[in-house]
């Protein structure tokens, strides 16, 4: 097929943009109106992008759907293509921009307008972040995040926003100019940023190290990882439903991504060198970051840390270089993108009803909201990993990994997946069962027609893919193969280096 | 001598004759109407001077001996010269009915500041470097204290003055060191004459970059800018931040690579220095203050010293990306401060940061293409400020000055702080003032120049090319 559906899915967001500019704002009837826009562009987009699932070959781990223009210089080109890594990131994004937009329908009545413009600028963009083949570009997609994200946590967002989107911004934006010099001296050194060639050359073994650190830490702030993981509860905390859930289920993916796409290929053998210590910061993640969700009196705050812990699954997976640590972490990705957007979805509901997300405040929900509560359960269920829920596969998974290179990761890994049980439980008690504490809870209504929309698509595809993994992992199998087998190969290279080094 | 070598410099010639014409012009009429008519007048001579230097009718190469010179480098650098000053006597037109200065005299002063600039990007030896930094620098004096009632703009006149006196005489005191060292006037022969050697034209370099560092308001001789864009009218300053810096960096990088090539491990050295200073002290200062003007006057402190780093390499790579950065900082700096201009209410403009808090509820779009500009002005992609650091970093990279380009990330993360908070205060502070409508002009001018930063990202060859031409004439 021949038909540029790359550019068709970065494209779509932007015309419904322009759309929307042109709409006058000013009465209800233009409010409807751009609203509706926003949702068909989105639901456009998110069928355009089935269309690239279904043309999908997953007997090959080369770039597909490519496209390529000439743009900022001979070597710097408009490059864009997915492979079994990327798809299904870009299949995540465009699922939840709908109820992105669906779940702000009421909830948003300020600078409706500038709202939609910002969620579909931002979807342009994460698309472009996930097909992106060129460093450059890459770049351009992954910084430019920051505006859209920076507006909706500031204009839109709760009363610490200013403090959160600064945060937020300058956190990430300090953490990715490093991975711009790299990108620089990148280009400098081998000509080019074009991934499919840099995926072949062979970085000197010391500058591997360097140039791994510049692209990590952005990574790694954009996961986050911990210790540069601060910036996140605040920022979930103070970012309107939609804005969290975009975070939690797409951005945060970025770094992840960006270490299967970059990181690894690139710097094979500074990756082989930093593993113990991502190992190290992931467990850590886990563990720490479980402990302090138990003492959160926030709900979304909760989400936000049990969010940050699930991300350490990821990093330790990825970096396993087995086949089941690397897809484990695809496939967690994928969950986790559903699972805690759907829980942000949920706490959205409640919060459009009372206005606050302490959970001293709820008690007892259960008896006035019992199809809502049954939906958090499920949800609750699926975050510690209850098996027939996606999140087993993925924590099942990336475990298995570590259990075959470091026992000691894996044992202290396996806790966290207890302590997420206590946090996620003991919340769910809190805020369910038990007696109504106070009053306005009487005042509950169940979840309207339109939430019903919005939750129970993710709770059949949470246990669809619990139950049927093979849908993800069979797309994915092909490039992390081929990702593991390049890095097998070029950790071969350094220790045949090594030994005439010795010998020498 | 032959009349053909005239020709290169026309452009200022034929200028030079329009504004003593309009000086007579004006005299012989009455207030405002002297005014509509040398304004209008000089537009339209401004644009045919425009036209002419870029159409590439006028022969390139040396006149007057080889005192001048016009190459790609020049005429590219004049070009943006040219159009800053076009754009703000618009500006100026509407701003200064406002405050009620309509006097021709400034029109004047600004012609006759604009033929020095275009003198200074061509100037190919010392002695016409020195003339044609005076004839750039009085007027500027005289229209930095042109609102002679106003105390604020009397101060930053005579600071100007005094201090620009200084730094002249600083530059001076340099540049006799390296002619009496190097034996010659003319660039060429300085740089075949150069002995590396010699202390004393290490010293008259030195003084010499101190002087010109003043020009471009590099830190530490950064000391008169915040007063004097403070006190100055806002178009004034406007131009003050624009035009003579462009002109000042085109001159600069013409003697130190056609001049003192061998002494570049010498001059980078320094560069570094005032590019490290300048960036991060304009990042840091910038944060306190609370008068936009003040603001952005450290915010063009922290911009040059990102377009020293250009020249700091000395390569080829490095003026090109000087070159785009000079075009990409016109573009961002225009838009901003003709902006600020529009922005009004009942004739008072806005002075205070605080005065544009919840802009984004009375005046929507003003609020997006504010955001836009401090973005790019921030380097944040895809916007055209990211292309102007990301070509300068290539150049620091390609020179392998790592640690000049670390500085530089680092100091524009910091800067991006102040220019989010007034992002902050625009989109998430509640509304004060509803401000007058904006008149046509100054809306085609300001939707002209956002767009071009908007869109940069969609072709930047275009401009791209632009700045490669003009950069490989400096080094043929």
């Amino acid at each position: 097929m021949n038909w540029p559906i790359l550019s068709t899915l970065i494209l779509v967001p932007l015309t419904g943009c322009l759309t929307i500019i042109f709409i006058n704002s000013a009465d209800d009837i233009g409010k409807r109106n751009i609203k509706l826009v926003a949702l068909y562009a989105s639901i456009v987009n998110f069928l355009i992008s089935t269309i690239l699932w279904l043309n999908f070959d997953k007997l090959t781990s080369e770039f597909q759907f490519v496209e390529r223009y000439e743009w900022l210089s001979e070597n710097i080109t408009y490059y864009l293509g997915v492979d079994g890594i990327s798809i299904f990131l870009i299949i995540l994004t465009t699922f939840l921009m709908p109820f992105c937009i669906l779940t702000s329908w009421n909830s948003i009545r300020d600078k409706i307008k500038e709202y939609m413009i910002a969620f579909l600028v931002l979807e342009t963009l994460m698309i472009g972040v996930f097909s992106a083949l060129d460093l450059v570009v890459f770049y351009l997609f992954f910084e430019a995040c920051l505006i859209p994200m920076f507006l909706i946590i500031g204009v839109w967002g709760g009363v610490r926003r200013v403090y959160a989107t600064f945060k937020f911004f300058l956190y990430t934006l300090s953490g990715s100019v490093l991975m711009l010099i790299a990108i620089i001296y990148i280009y400098i050194t081998t000509g080019t940023t074009d991934i499919v060639v840099l995926d072949l050359y062979v970085f000197d073994y010391s500058i591997q190290t360097w140039l791994w650190l510049a692209f990590f830490i952005s990574f790694a702030v954009k996961i986050p990882m911990f210790p540069v993981h601060t910036w996140l509860p605040d920022a979930h905390v103070e970012a309107p439903t939609a804005g969290s859930v975009i975070l939690a289920g797409v951005l945060l993916k970025m770094g992840g991504y960006g270490l299967l796409r970059f990181s690894i290929p690139l710097f094979p053998i500074a990756s082989h060198l930093f593993m113990d210590f991502v190992f190290i910061l992931s467990v850590v993640a886990i563990i720490y970051t479980s402990f302090i969700a138990i003492a959160q009196e926030d709900i979304k705050k909760l989400i936000a840390y049990s969010s940050v812990a699930h991300m350490g699954f990821v990093t330790m997976g990825i970096f396993t270089f087995t086949e089941q640590g690397i897809q484990g972490g695809i496939f967690q990705m994928i969950s986790h993108g559903l699972i805690s957007s759907a829980l942000f979805l949920s706490v959205g509901v409640v919060y459009d009803r009372l206005h606050t997300r302490e959970i001293s405040v709820y008690g007892g929900v259960v008896r006035k909201m019992p199809i809502y509560a049954s939906f958090f359960l499920i949800f609750t269920m699926a975050n510690i990993g209850l098996p027939g829920t996606s999140g087993f596969v993925g924590e099942f998974l990336t475990l298995i990994g570590a259990f075959k290179l470091n026992i000691y990761v894996a044992i202290f890994a396996t806790t966290g997946v207890i302590l997420s049980a206590v946090y996620a439980l003991w919340l769910y008690k809190r805020v369910f069962l038990g007696q109504i504490v106070n009053n306005n809870l009487n005042a509950l209504e169940d979840v309207t027609r339109r939430e019903l929309l919005i939750l129970v698509p993710f709770i059949i595809l949470i246990i669809f893919f619990g139950v049927y993994p093979n849908m993800i992992i069979e797309l994915t199998t092909e490039s992390s193969l081929n990702l593991i087998n390049n890095y097998n190969h070029s950790i071969e290279q350094y220790q045949s280096f090594l030994i005439t080094q010795d010998i020498q | 001598m032959n009349s053909i070598l005239f020709l290169p410099i026309l452009p200022e010639i034929f200028l030079t004759i329009i504004s003593m014409f309009l000086l007579i012009l004006g005299v012989f009429n009455k207030g405002e109407n002297a005014y509509t008519l040398v304004s209008n007048l000089s537009i339209i001579s401004l644009l045919i001077t425009l036209f002419f230097v870029i159409s590439g009718m006028i022969p390139q190469g040396l006149s007057f001996g080889s005192s001048l010179i016009s190459d790609d480098f020049s005429i590219f650098l004049k070009a943006l010269i040219l159009t800053a000053s076009i754009a703000i006597l618009i500006v100026s037109n509407i701003y200064l009915k406002d405050i009620r200065l309509l006097k021709f005299e400034y029109i004047i002063l600004i012609l006759i500041s604009v033929i020095g600039m275009m003198i200074m990007v061509s100037s190919n030896d010392l002695i016409t470097l020195y003339l044609s930094i005076e004839l750039q620098s009085l007027p500027l004096y005289v229209l930095a204290s042109i609102r002679n009632k106003s105390l604020k703009s009397t101060e930053s006149g005579l600071k100007y003055f005094v201090l620009g006196a200084l730094s002249s005489c600083i530059l001076l005191y340099g540049l006799s060191l390296i002619y009496g060292y190097t034996g010659s006037i003319y660039y060429s022969d300085m740089a075949a004459n150069i002995q590396v050697s010699d202390i004393g034209v290490l010293v008259g370099l030195a003084f010499a970059l101190a002087g010109f560092a003043f020009k471009i308001s590099a830190v530490p001789f950064h000391m008169w800018t915040p007063d004097v864009y403070e006190g100055s009218p806002t178009t004034i300053t406007a131009f003050f931040a624009i035009a003579p810096k462009i002109a000042a960096l085109g001159l600069i990088a013409r003697i130190l690579i056609t001049g003192l090539p061998s002494l570049i491990e010498d001059w980078r050295s320094i560069l570094i220095l005032l590019s490290i200073f300048s960036m991060l002290l304009g990042a840091f200062s910038a944060i306190g203050q609370s008068n936009i003007k003040r603001l952005l006057a450290y915010s063009s402190i922290s911009h040059m010293g990102f377009a020293l780093m250009g020249i700091a390499n000395g390569s080829i790579e490095g003026i090109r990306s000087l070159c785009l950065y000079l075009l990409i900082y016109l573009v961002m700096s225009l838009a901003i401060f003709i902006s600020i201009i529009a922005l009004k209410k009942e004739n008072e403009h806005v002075e205070e940061i605080n005065q544009l808090s919840g802009l984004s509820k009375t005046n929507p779009i003003m609020a997006i293409i504010l955001s836009i500009l401090l973005f790019s002005l921030a380097g944040i992609p895809p916007l055209a400020g990211f292309f102007a650091k990301f070509y300068v970093l290539y150049a620091a990279i390609n020179a392998e000055l790592y640690y000049l380009a670390i500085f530089g990330v680092v100091s524009s993360v910091i800067s991006a702080f102040y220019y989010l908070r007034i992002i902050k205060i625009m989109y998430f502070d509640d509304s004060s003032i509803t401000f007058d409508p904006i008149s046509k002009r100054l809306k085609l001018l300001i939707y002209t120049l956002s767009a071009i930063t908007l869109l940069f990202f969609i072709k930047p060859s275009l401009f791209l090319n632009m700045a490669d031409i003009a950069a490989s004439s400096l080094f043929i």
